[in-house]
Formats: C-alpha cells, sequence, structure tokens
C-alpha cells in the first residue's frame, strides 16, 4: 500500500456533516425513521445505507417505530435515582400495562427512560408531552394521568393539545 | 428585545452600523460616544444603559424561568401573571430569566419598580401566585411571605436582607453566575448593559493571540469539563500548530447525570459563552466555531439560537468583527443522547457525522481535531470564565481559589440535602462548607451518608472525609474527580451496592462499544452487582457466584481501568471501586447475609403475609407479577420467598394491610 | 534512532510504531484490531498494551509511535493479567461450539487464549443471540462469533469503499452487520470477501462448497472435473521450502486432485488466453468503431457487482467478455464432453478460485458447479488425508485446456489483465509485439495510469488496484482513457478474498514474484501465440467475437442498484447516480 488508500472518503466528508442534523429533522417531522428516509438520505449524501443505519442506531435519541399519543420521559439521572425515580417507572409500567417496549397495552403511551434531564434539583422529574413535572410522587403522578385520560376521553380528536396541568392543580 | 437599543445610533452624528465594524463598538456602547463628543448624546446613552439594566420603565417581573424554574411550573406562573396584568391593565413588563441557582426556593420572582427597587422573592407556583400579585398589585404589601431578598440599595427594605447575604448566597462567590437569573437571556442589550463583549473587544482590538494565550495560561484556568487540562496551555498547541483552517468547540454536552451547570449557564448568560467563545477563537486563529450541545436541553439551544443571531446582527459575529479582521462564525449542533459524546474525540466523530466513537490519543485534537485540523475544545463553564480574566486581569482569577487552586467552580448541588440548586464556590473550598454550610446537611432527621461528585466517572465520598478540599489532586486520592460538578448528596436511605449498580447500568447502556474492556467488562460489573442486590435463589452455584463476583469486580475493574480506549471507560469503575473501598461492609452485608442494610435492594426485600388478618380476598395473588403467592380463595395466603421480586405490589392491593415488609 | 523492548535494543524508522518494531524482531504482542492494510488503527481491541518506562498507564503498541530512547516492555505481570482479563471477556461473549467451527484451528481468538491461559467460564452472564446470515451464495456471517474488532469495517470502508457493512447499535449491543439488520444479499456487498480474508473468528465466512464436492466425488454417475485458478499454485507454492514454479505447483496440484477423484484437471489460464483473444478483440473493435470508451475489463466478479448495484451507468463501459472461469465453464461443458467421449455422463465442474465472488458468479452464470477458495481447497485436502506441501507426485494438465502463456499467468496480479492484453492488442493491431515487462502496469501501487502506443495510436490505460481506488480513478484520474483493468482486491488475485487468512502485503509481494516468475519463464509470451488456443478458434469458435464465442464467451449485464437495501416501508429506487465522475 502505497499510500492513504482513504481518498476517496475525502470530497464526501463535507455532506457527512450534515447527516445527524438530518435524521433529527426526519424524526422531527416524521416521529421516527423510516428506512425509506434513511436509503434516501444515505443516496443524498453519498454515504452507504449501512453506515447511516450504523449513525442512527448508535444515538439514543433516533426511533425506528412510531411512538403513542402521549410521551412520558422518565429522568434516570442521579438524583432522580436517589429520589427513587424507579418507583414512578415501576408505577407507570403497573398502570399503563407497558409492553417490553415501552408502549402501553392500549398505544396510547410511550414511556422511555432518558438521560439525565438537568433538573436535578427537583429530583425526580419526568417528561409528559414535552413539558417537565419535578418533585413528583406517585399520587402526583396518577393525578396526571387522570388528567389526560379525563381530557382524552371528553374531546378525543384533539389529544395533546392542552396542558393537563389545569386539571391536576384544580 | 429582539431589537437593539444600544446598537442603534444616538444621533446623525453617530457612526456605528454593523455594516461599518469599528474597534471601538462596545466603549462607545458601554461608555460613550466616543465617535463625538455631545453631552446630550452621552446623557441620552447612559439613559439607555440604564433602562437597558432595569428591564425597561416603569414595574417589570423577572421571572425565573430556566428549565428548573419550568418544571416547578414557571411558564403557568407567568401565564396566570400576563392574564392578571392584562386583566387588571397592570402596566408591568413580564421578563424571562434564567435559574438563579437556587433551585429549592424556585419559582423564584423579582420585582423591579420604576424606581429602581429590586426586591426577590421565591417559592411561587401556579396555585399561589395569584395570592402574590395580589399582595404587591392591590394591597401594596411588598413584605409578604414570599419575600426572600433585596438587590441593592432598596431605602425602605434596608432591613430585608440582601440576596448575596442570605445563607445559600453568602459563601458563594459568583463570577460565572454573576448575571445569571438577573439579565434577560434573550436581549444581547440586556448583556452589554452588564459589560458584555468589552473584554472581548479588548482582546480582538489591543491584543496579540499569543498575549490572550498567556494571559489565560497565567491564570491558572483548568478545564472545568473534569479533566481539569490547562486551558492556556491547549489553546498555546492550537495556536502554534500551522494550518490553513482550525476550529473551536464549545462542549456543552452536559451529559453527567446530577450535573446542569453548563444548562444554567446557557439559559442564564448565552452572551457569556459566545464571548468566551469569541476570545478562545481568536487566541487560536480559529474562524469556525461549533457548540455541540446535548438534544435534552432544548431551551439552552434556544437560548443559544437566539444570542448567536443577535451577535451576528449586531456584527460581534460574522466577517471583520470589531474591525479586528477576525472572522468567527458559531454553528451549533445538537447532540443525538450519547453520553461519550463528552468525550474530546467522540465529539468529533460525532460532528462530522459518524458515531460518536473516541479514537486514540495521541495526535490530541488540538493538534489534529475536527476534519483532521487543530481543534480546541473547551467546556461551557471553562469558556465563561474566560471574559472574567480578560478582564480583571490573571491575578484576580487566581486570587479566586484557595490555596494553590484558581476560579471559582460551579457545582450542582441535589440529592438528599435541604437546599438544592447551584453553588459556586472558590476552588479548593472544603466539599463539607458545601453540602453543610450551603446545602444545609442533610433533611430533617436523616444524616448524610456520601457525596458523590464527579458523575459516573467519579466516586462517593463518606461523610467523615468531606473535609477534602475540591482540588483536583486531593478528590483523585480519594478516588472521586472533580467531574464537571455534579454533587449528589445520600442520607442513610441510600444503599451504596444500588448506587454503585446504578452508575454500572448507566455506563454499560453509555459505553460506545467500540473497546473491548469497557463493552464487555462493564456488562459484566453490571451483571455481577445486580447479583449481588438479588437473594441467590436455589443452587448453591448461585450463592458461589455472588462470592466470586466480588473477586471479579476488583479484576474487571482493574483491567478497564487500565486498558480501556477513553477516558469513560478508564473511569467506569471510579463508583464500584470508591464504594468498595468506604462502604466495604454494605457488600459484605448483601453477599453474607442477603441483607441490604438501606432497605433500598427490591431483591433483598422479605415481605410476610400475616395469616391472622388475611381473609382470602386473592387481591395481592392478582398483582403479583412473579406469581410468588399461594393461597386458595377465602383461606389464608402466603409468599414463597425465592420467587418473591420484592416489589410491593402485593403490600397495595391488600385491603386489611396483612402484608408487611420483614426484612 | 533505536528503542529498547525487552532489553533488547532495536532499530527503527520515524513513524514506526511500536507494534511494527516488535513483530519484526520476533517479539509477539498480541493484537486483533489492527491490520497492516490499513494506515490508521482502530486500537478497540486493546490487546497490544505495553508499558513504557515513565509512564503510568498502558500504551496499545499498535498506535504508539515510537520514539529515540523509548523503553517498552511487552509481557509484564500486569499486562499478562490485563490481556488474560480481555480474551476471558471475549469469551464469555462468544459461542462455545470450537468444535464445530470452520476456524478450528485457525481461530486467533482461540489462539490467544490457549496463549494467555484462558481460564474456562469465568464470568456468566448475557451473550449475543444474533440470527446467523446465510442469505448470500458467497459470504456467510455468524454475528454471535464476531469479536468486533473492526478489521472487517476497516476492509469494507476504507481499503474497498464499497460499505455494505458497519457497526450497528451501541455499547454491549453493539454488531457488524448491512444497514436495517438485513442479509449480505441485499447489502450492496460485491462479495471481494476481502473481510473474510481478514476477519480473525468464525464470524465471516465463504458459504463453503466443501461438503457438496466430496459427496460429488463420491457420486459413481458423475464426472469430477477441475479448474485451476493461475494465483492458487502461485500461493500453494510459497508453502513449500522452495518453492516450485507455477507450472510444476499446477501439476502438483492435477495429481493430489486426481488421486482424491478428480477425473480431470484443466488450466484455468488457458481460458484467460481465450480471454485476450475475445477482449482485445473487442478494445480494437470499440477503438477503431467509435464504441464506448474507456473499456473497463471483466475478469473480476466483486468488480461486476459493484458496477452493476453501485454504478450502473458504468455499464455500457464494461467489456462483454465473461470472466476466464466462465469461459472455461462454458468451453468445458460444451467442448469436453465430446472430446473425452462422456456425452452420456453428468459432468460436475469445480473452479478452484481465489476468490469469494465467484461463488455468485457461479450461481448467476451457470457452467461452473462449485466453487471452492484457496482455503477450501486445505479442507479439501484435510478431508481426503493429503499433505499436500509434501506431495510430490506431479500429472500433467488435461487437454484440451492445458496449454497457457506467461500473459495468462499474470492474470492472477493487478496490472496483469491489462499487460497481457497489451500484448496481443499491439499484435492484432499489426504492430510489433512488446517483450519487456509493462512496469507502468505492475506493483501495488493503488491506481496506475500510463500511456502506451500501438503503431501511430497513443493508447491512455490505467490499472485499478482494489475496489477502493474506482472513485480515485474516476473522480481524480484522466479524463480521455481508452482502457482500465480494475481487480477488485487489492494485488489483484493474488490477495483475493478466498486466499488463506493472514495474508499480509508482504505475502503479496511474494505472490506477485512467482506469477512475474512464471511469466519471465514462459514459452510462450502473448495469447495470440496459444497453439491450442489458436487450434480451438479453427476447429470450434471461428474467429473472436464470432458467432459461437458470442453464444459461449460474452455476456450481458444487468442494473441491480434497486435491490440494495430496498427498504421495507415503500418502494425506492436507488437509480444510477449522474455520472458526473464517468469519464465521457
Amino acid at each position: 500500500m502505497s499510500s492513504a488508500p482513504a481518498t476517496l472518503a475525502q470530497p464526501a466528508e463535507l455532506s457527512r456533516e450534515q447527516l445527524i442534523p438530518l435524521l433529527q429533522e426526519v424524526q422531527a417531522k416524521d416521529g421516527y425513521l423510516s428506512q425509506t428516509a434513511m436509503t434516501e438520505l444515505a443516496q443524498a449524501l453519498d454515504t452507504p445505507v449501512a453506515s447511516v443505519y450504523g449513525v442512527a442506531t448508535f444515538y439514543n435519541q433516533f426511533r425506528f417505530a412510531p411512538l403513542g399519543e402521549h410521551v412520558i420521559e422518565v429522568c434516570r439521572g442521579t438524583a432522580c435515582h436517589v429520589k427513587q425515580s424507579l418507583t414512578l417507572y415501576q408505577h407507570l409500567e403497573r398502570r399503563l400495562k407497558l409492553r417490553p417496549d415501552g408502549n402501553s397495552a392500549d398505544g396510547r403511551f410511550s414511556v422511555l427512560s432518558v438521560a439525565c434531564v438537568g433538573a436535578c434539583s427537583i429530583a425526580p422529574v419526568i417528561k409528559l408531552d414535552g413539558e417537565f413535572y419535578g418533585h413528583l410522587t406517585v399520587e402526583k403522578l396518577d393525578a396526571l394521568l387522570d388528567g389526560i385520560d379525563k381530557h382524552d376521553t371528553e374531546s378525543p380528536t384533539e389529544p395533546n393539545q392542552e396542558q393537563p396541568t389545569e386539571a391536576s392543580h384544580s | 428585545m429582539n431589537r437593539s437599543v444600544l446598537i442603534e445610533p444616538c444621533c446623525s452624528l453617530c457612526t456605528h452600523s454593523p455594516g461599518r465594524p469599528c474597534p471601538d463598538l462596545i466603549t462607545c456602547i458601554q461608555e460613550g460616544p466616543l465617535c463625538h463628543d455631545d453631552d446630550t448624546c452621552r446623557t441620552l446613552r447612559a439613559e439607555r444603559l440604564e433602562t437597558v439594566r432595569r428591564g425597561g420603565d416603569g414595574t417589570v417581573l423577572f421571572v425565573g424561568a430556566g428549565t428548573c424554574g419550568r418544571a416547578n411550573g414557571a411558564l403557568h406562573v407567568i401565564a396566570k401573571t400576563k392574564s392578571y396584568l392584562e386583566e387588571r391593565s397592570v402596566p408591568a413588563r413580564l421578563v424571562e430569566v434564567g435559574c438563579v441557582g437556587f433551585c429549592q426556593r424556585e419559582v423564584f420572582v423579582d420585582l423591579q419598580k420604576g424606581d429602581g427597587l429590586r426586591l426577590s422573592y421565591c417559592d411561587l407556583t401556579p396555585d399561589n401566585v395569584d395570592e402574590f400579585l395580589e399582595a404587591v398589585f392591590e394591597k401594596n404589601e411588598l413584605r409578604n411571605r414570599f419575600l426572600y431578598g433585596r438587590y441593592g440599595e432598596a431605602p425602605g427594605y434596608e432591613d430585608v436582607p440582601l440576596v448575596a447575604d442570605t445563607p445559600f448566597f453568602s459563601r458563594q462567590t459568583r463570577v460565572v453566575l454573576e448575571n445569571c437569573g438577573l439579565i434577560d437571556p434573550a436581549s444581547l442589550d440586556s448583556a452589554l448593559a452588564a459589560g458584555a463583549f468589552a473584554a472581548a473587544a479588548r482582546a480582538l482590538t489591543t491584543m496579540t493571540r499569543e498575549e490572550v494565550c498567556d494571559m489565560v495560561a497565567e491564570s491558572g484556568l483548568r478545564g472545568r469539563g473534569g479533566a481539569g487540562f490547562p486551558t492556556g496551555q491547549k489553546w498555546k498547541v492550537a495556536l502554534n500548530t500551522a494550518a490553513h483552517q482550525k476550529y473551536l468547540i464549545c462542549n456543552a454536552d452536559e451529559g453527567d447525570p446530577g450535573a446542569f451547570m453548563d444548562r444554567a449557564i446557557l439559559e442564564g448568560d448565552p452572551f457569556r459563552i459566545i464571548e468566551g467563545m469569541l476570545i478562545a477563537a481568536y487566541a487560536i486563529g480559529a474562524t469556525k466555531a461549533y457548540v455541540y450541545c446535548r438534544a435534552e436541553y432544548p431551551l439552552a439551544i434556544a437560548r443559544l439560537q437566539g444570542a448567536i443571531a443577535q451577535c451576528r446582527k449586531a456584527g460581534l459575529l460574522g466577517a471583520n468583527i470589531l474591525g479586528s479582521l477576525t472572522d468567527l462564525d458559531i454553528v451549533i449542533k445538537q447532540g443525538a443522547g450519547a453520553f461519550v459524546c463528552g468525550e474530546e474525540t467522540a465529539i468529533l466523530a460525532s460532528i462530522e457525522g459518524g458515531r460518536g466513537m473516541p479514537r486514540p490519543r495521541p495526535p490530541y485534537p488540538a493538534v489534529a481535531g475536527l476534519h483532521g485540523m487543530p481543534t480546541v475544545l473547551n467546556n461551557v463553564e471553562t469558556l465563561a470564565n474566560v471574559s472574567g480574566i480578560l478582564r480583571n486581569g490573571p491575578a484576580w482569577f487566581r486570587d479566586l481559589g484557595l490555596g494553590e487552586a484558581a476560579g471559582t467552580k460551579v457545582f450542582a448541588l441535589s440529592g438528599r440535602v435541604r437546599n438544592t440548586g447551584l453553588v459556586e464556590v472558590p476552588v479548593g473550598i472544603p466539599l463539607r462548607e458545601i453540602v453543610y454550610g450551603i446545602g444545609g446537611g442533610a433533611p430533617e432527621g436523616h444524616q448524610i451518608k456520601a457525596v458523590q461528585i464527579g458523575g459516573p466517572s467519579g466516586g462517593c465520598i463518606p461523610d467523615e472525609y468531606l473535609d477534602v478540599p475540591t482540588d483536583y489532586g486531593k478528590l483523585q486520592e480519594l478516588g472521586a474527580m472533580m467531574g464537571s460538578g455534579g454533587m449528589v448528596v445520600m442520607d442513610e436511605r441510600s444503599c451504596m451496592v444500588d448506587v454503585a449498580r446504578y452508575f454500572m447500568e448507566f455506563i454499560r447502556n453509555e459505553s460506545c462499544g467500540k473497546c473491548t474492556p469497557c463493552r464487555e467488562g462493564t456488562t459484566r460489573m453490571y451483571e455481577i452487582l445486580t447479583a449481588l442486590t438479588k437473594r441467590p435463589v436455589g443452587e448453591e452455584i448461585q450463592r458461589l457466584e455472588r462470592f466470586r463476583g466480588l473477586l471479579h469486580l476488583e479484576e474487571l475493574a482493574a483491567t478497564i481501568k487500565e486498558t480501556s480506549l477513553c477516558g469513560l471507560g478508564q473511569s467506569a469503575a471510579n463508583p464500584v471501586l470508591s464504594t468498595l473501598r468506604f462502604f466495604r461492609d454494605e457488600y459484605e452485608a448483601h453477599i453474607l447475609e442477603d441483607r441490604c442494610p438501606a432497605g433500598v435492594c427490591q431483591g433483598l426485600r422479605t415481605y410476610a403475609i400475616d395469616t391472622a388478618t388475611c381473609v382470602g380476598c386473592m387481591a395481592c395473588k392478582k398483582v403479583c407479577p412473579a406469581g410468588a403467592i399461594l393461597g386458595e380463595r377465602k383461606s389464608a395466603h402466603y409468599i414463597i420467598v425465592d420467587r418473591c421480586l420484592g416489589c410491593g405490589a402485593c403490600v397495595d392491593a391488600c385491603p386489611k394491610q396483612s402484608i408487611t415488609l420483614v426484612a | 534512532m533505536s528503542i529498547v523492548i525487552n532489553g533488547r535494543e532495536l532499530q527503527f524508522r520515524p513513524g514506526e510504531t511500536v507494534l511494527q518494531i516488535a513483530c519484526r524482531a520476533g517479539i509477539k504482542i498480541p493484537h486483533l484490531c489492527s491490520l497492516d492494510w490499513s494506515p490508521s488503527p482502530s486500537a478497540s481491541c486493546r490487546l497490544c498494551v505495553v508499558e513504557v518506562e515513565g509512564s503510568p498507564k498502558l500504551q496499545t503498541s499498535c498506535t504508539l509511535i515510537a520514539s529515540d530512547g523509548m523503553v517498552v516492555h511487552t509481557h509484564t505481570p500486569r499486562i499478562l493479567k490485563a490481556r488474560r482479563t480481555i480474551v476471558e471477556l471475549m469469551v464469555a461473549n462468544h459461542p462455545p461450539d470450537c468444535l464445530g467451527c470452520h476456524r478450528a484451528g485457525t481461530c486467533e481468538l482461540a489462539d490467544l487464549a490457549r496463549e494467555l491461559g484462558v481460564r474456562p467460564r469465568q464470568y456468566v452472564g448475557i451473550k449475543k443471540d444474533h440470527p446467523l446470515d446465510i442469505s448470500s451464495s458467497a459470504i456467510w456471517r455468524d454475528p454471535n462469533k464476531c469479536v468486533l474488532c473492526g478489521r472487517c469495517v476497516t476492509m469494507c470502508h476504507q481499503i474497498q469503499g464499497v460499505g455494505a457493512i458497519d457497526y450497528i447499535d451501541r455499547g454491549f449491543r453493539t454488531q457488524v452487520g448491512p444497514g436495517f439488520y438485513k442479509g449480505i444479499n441485499v447489502s450492496g456487498c460485491t462479495y471481494c470477501g476481502q473481510c473474510v480474508r481478514v476477519c480473525p473468528t468464525g464470524a465471516l465466512m465463504e458459504h463453503s462448497h466443501v461438503d457438496a464436492v466430496v459427496s460429488e466425488l463420491g457420486d459413481p454417475n458423475t464426472v469430477v472435473v477441475a479448474q485451476v485458478a493461475p494465483a492458487v499454485p502461485a500461493t500453494l507454492s510459497l508453502g513449500r521450502s522452495k518453492p516450485p514454479t507455477v507450472p510444476v505447483m499446477l501439476e502438483h496440484l492435477a495429481a493430489a486432485l486426481k488421486q482424491i477423484g478428480f477425473a480431470a484437471v484443466f488450466d484455468t489460464a488457458f481460458s484467460a488466453d481465450v480471454t485476450i483473444m475475445e477482449e482485445a478483440t473487442e478494445f480494437l473493435g470499440r477503438l477503431q468503431g467509435g464504441g464506448v470508451l474507456p473499456m473497463f475489463t471483466s475478469c473480476s466478479p466483486a468488480w461486476i457487482n459493484y458496477v452493476e448495484l453501485h454504478r450502473p451507468d458504468l455499464i455500457p463501459h464494461l467489456s462483454t467478455c465473461k470472466s476466464p472461469q466462465q469461459m472455461a465453464g462454458a468451453l468445458i461443458k460444451e467442448i469436453y464432453p465430446k472430446y473425452a467421449g462422456l456425452e452420456d455422463k453428468r459432468i460436475v465442474l469445480v473452479s478452484i478460485m481465489p476468490c469469494t465472488a465467484k461463488k455468485y458468479e457461479a450461481e448467476d452464470l451457470g457452467d461452473v458447479d462449485y466453487v471452492l477458495t484457496t482455503r477450501e481447497l486445505t479442507t479439501l485436502w484435510d478431508r481426503f488425508g493429503i499433505d499436500f506441501n509434501k506431495f510430490e507426485d506431479r500429472l500433467p494438465l488435461d487437454p484440451p485446456f492445458a496449454e497457457a502463456t506467461g500473459a495468462a499467468r499474470l492474470f492472477a496480479s493487478t496490472g496483469g489483465v491489462m499487460e497481457a492484453a497489451v500484448r496481443t492488442a499491439a499484435s492484432l493491431a499489426g504492430a510489433e509485439t512488446p517483450t519487456a515487462p509493462l512496469n507502468e502496469a505492475r506493483g501495488l501501487d493503488e491506481v496506475k495510469c500510463f500511456t502506451f502506443d500501438v503503431g501511430d495510436t497513443t493508447l491512455n490505460l490505467a490499472v485499478v488496484n482494489g475496489l477502493g481506488q474506482v472513485r480515485t480513478l474516476l473522480e481524480e484520474g484522466p479524463a480521455d482513457l481508452h482502457f482500465v483493468e480494475v481487480m477488485s482486491c487489492p494485488g489483484g488475485c493474488a490477495g483475493g478474498g478466498g486466499q488463506p487468512y493472514g495474508t499480509e502485503a508482504a505475502d503479496l509481494h511474494r505472490r506477485l514474484d512467482r506469477i512475474y516468475d512464471a511469466d519471465a519463464h514462459a514459452e510462450v509470451h502473448s495469447s495470440h501465440e496459444n497453439q491450442s488456443v489458436a487450434a480451438l478458434y479453427e476447429q470450434y469458435l471461428g474467429q473472436p467475437l464470432g458467432e459461437v464465442s458470442h453464444r459461449l464467451l460474452h455476456r450481458t449485464y444487468t442494473d441491480r442498484s434497486s435491490g440494495v437495501l430496498a427498504n421495507d416501508d415503500a418502494q425506492t429506487k436507488r437509480g444510477a447516480r449522474a455520472g458526473a465522475g464517468a469519464p465521457h
């Protein structure tokens, strides 16, 4: 081997830098990464599909199947752990009858356990449909979920629009 | 406040515009005008500055709405306040600010009157905010149950303590956090009025690159991300490496669970980071910079995006910044969820669009980094210190620290401690001072057992060792490390084997999988620790494995530490090693007695059914996930201990309270 | 400059790693991930750690650049313990079926375990549990045996530029495989087999035909014949202390193969001469008749796969000639039964090739029934109790496909097809047949561009050494090329994906020397001077590109690009890329 054989990687490098932002964009739009989307991205960036898939599966953020209507992210940071976040997770497991993939039996909820969200001072924390809730207990969690259930039964066509806290605070 | 009042010309004589880069722009804004001599203009500018500083004319409410504030209901507090003000036509402005640091007492709201009086209120919630507003705006009761302290002179309220004099803040030295929670993080003007960019302007227009590097080196600033490499030295390596393109990367991938300093700084004072980056980029000769920020921090990213856009518009980023012929563009790269991407070579791989797997060093990134070009990676807090050093000099910075150490360090205090939040203290201060002095010690009726410092790479320091100074070397001697600054306090309710297992699970999930010892070894260590937290079932072999496990833990820890490719792996065993060192008795209780002294490990819990009160309703049997409960309807049930997972579901289900924890 | 390793002072050249210096000095430092094919080691296996005096940490010797005066220890108790633990961790996550593994005896992991004194069943816990991938006719994968050293990924991406497999998932769940966990058959894999050649364990393997061949040999109703590719004798000759010449080695091979039941053994080099007749004629036709240029050679089946899967826009540039294996297949099946009076028999043709892609090619085009790689041939010897390196019998190869020229022998090396074609093309064009070695085409440079005068015409020629260099040529090479040789494997067939495990760059040089030597000592140097070939054309084929040769010796190509990881959720066409880099 007389010289570095990696020359062919050079021209592709600039566009390759866009891969992760593009995957994030696709997921933001579609909710997950479909094989079609990844294949198309691979073509656009002139990168092997295996590599695109390799990158996508490396990062926690990317999902390969759609999520339920409501997404509950349970923080698995240290402070939350010390303050019994596992109890919250187990409670969700029971109440929502979670399947191994983290989706509830009725498919309405997806429960994810996520890396520290950086709100340790008010642990334990969950993120429900994009909004943080701190100092949680099983009772407070139940109140939140009851609020969602009530809301969804009353206006089943428009789930996820209004924040459920109003219900829990009233 | 996206329109910059301060950048606008004061009169037709004023020549400043983003299209005409001028070295004096910042001085002109903050102390000027310099371009023409006119007392009217001077007054006008001083007034503008003052207005901006106050957040606007008249009454202003500053609401602490960082991520932590929001999790405590800040957005609902804001919504309720807004509608309150609208309904009653109260002429008051609302400004969202970052976290002041005392997260325990959030939501914080500062009331600023037109005359400059600024009072700080805390413990607000969506439920009680109406009471607060009523007190302030209807009853004019500024001294109410929410009052926390005052800022500045505050005539008539001298008896109210200064915020800085309250127990939580009085032991702190706020340098990096000086503006957090006080200024509007969405406004360049607000930052300029607080003195931002004066240091950058000085560096870019009056100093050589070498001088800037020297000054930072002299200050003794060390990387605040964990490893503590001298920052000035790193810059010099990159500066002295010839290349047609150099890069600066701000590492905002704050992945340590229990650490949130960088998030708070980015949310509360993003312009400080941009200024630090501007100085650093100039010092090493980089024209392109990245902020690699984890996607879990959407607010920080939004704040930063807004700040970058405003700086571009004002000519503080882009080409020929301040007429210094320095170019800099900053791009935000969002992490996609990988702890290992806090490692500097993994960040490079990730920015390049690949799997965030570390590569061997040398070559160090400062020599050959992004796309093979010299690249300096600095952590958020490190960069946040740079403008202060330029402004006040290296000696000032050195003096901030205790003993040999220089500067301050921000710690994120959380866990079983009375006061949680962000604390900034001189480097070298004893841990006890932070945990007990600022944090207030354990909650009522409890006893601090250990402080976990340094996240998954750090260790647990027992209470009796808390007099150790927060010094890079001293902490390492105790098997912990400074780390990024996460500090989780644990009391007797925490099981140290469980804590070790928690961190091992974390590392195992976050190992990139590239090198063998980390990929395979952390999984085996996790499995051994998991076995310790469960009762051995049936066969002798399992009991034997648990004994062997302790030996294996130490052997694996040594190999992983010695042979892993990157810092993540090399430090992966620290939480286990430090708990083994200081809490061996707890391990022994788990192994020899099948007992968790703290009662945390579910798998070692034993429940029993009181046959006298059990009515045989079968409620417990139905909920038991392991099928560990036997018994016929209407006759007493019993639990098969070997099958029981210790989840306690049966306890909740029993209508007669017949089930109790026996061990 | 010198360093001290284990007390021995050793000289080194600037830039050399401690691992390289130690290897040269006969100090064996275990290593799984580094490859002398790649300039940038991944440093992932961590087995090559050493102690450097003055440095508290262990360092990987594969990345440690030596500096003057450095003092290194490679086998201290501390290091031995660390290495053993690492291998124990690998073993703990490895299937325990060593006895039934095709790598038994050649497994690098097993060697390491033995060398380091690995204790059995040290760690218990979860293990990889992935399905076998037997989707392709050429390469099989067993991800459970993978130790994630990454050599295959390096070969597939850095060296071959294909990228059919990559690391997938993270941490303990990491595996190497095609996108979406699909089969290798839809991954865009060209079956070059470079990954198999470097795999240290049984994770990657050729789809073995050994059992099938053994069973055919035992069937009284079939006549099993073999053809042997020119790289095979060149490679096997190096297994003997005094390497025989290629023709002698072929005779040893013929004798051994006949001993275990083959009825006839033919020389694939014969059909290489036929290939040159057809290809040179085709090239002159394109040159003089305004056909599509540059013309690319078509001997290397992985290259054909690469074009059909990844660059269908290049299909018109491919020579329509079948590869020598397939020409031989067609000729043997067509002519040999009549020639040998075996028309009532079932003829089974087994190719012995340095190549894994030939397995796919044989299945795709027919005529050849089984393909054995050089490695599988060794297994076949073992099966029949032949100690081949001591096997002294010789038998001549079988007519009518026995005679081959020096030009045909060169087919086993990078640049060889070009050199052979130039000789014959010059002659066909009425110029003098060149006799000196075409040094511009020889050697291991990655892309070799040069000109060659045939009469008044100056031909722009290029030789691409390895698939990874195709892009380099198309993107950076000259625009007005006439003729290009592409061999998929670095070094040509001598470095083929079916060649022995552990082939290093130095081995390639030795094999190429054998091949050049075979040409230098050949009686006939140019394909058009091969008398048997001339007779074949006279009696059977008529003339190159004639009607019969069209039927037997030429082929068509298919655009298969839309089948590359065609996804589950919808049909997407991968469509031919714009021919930005394609010349003309």
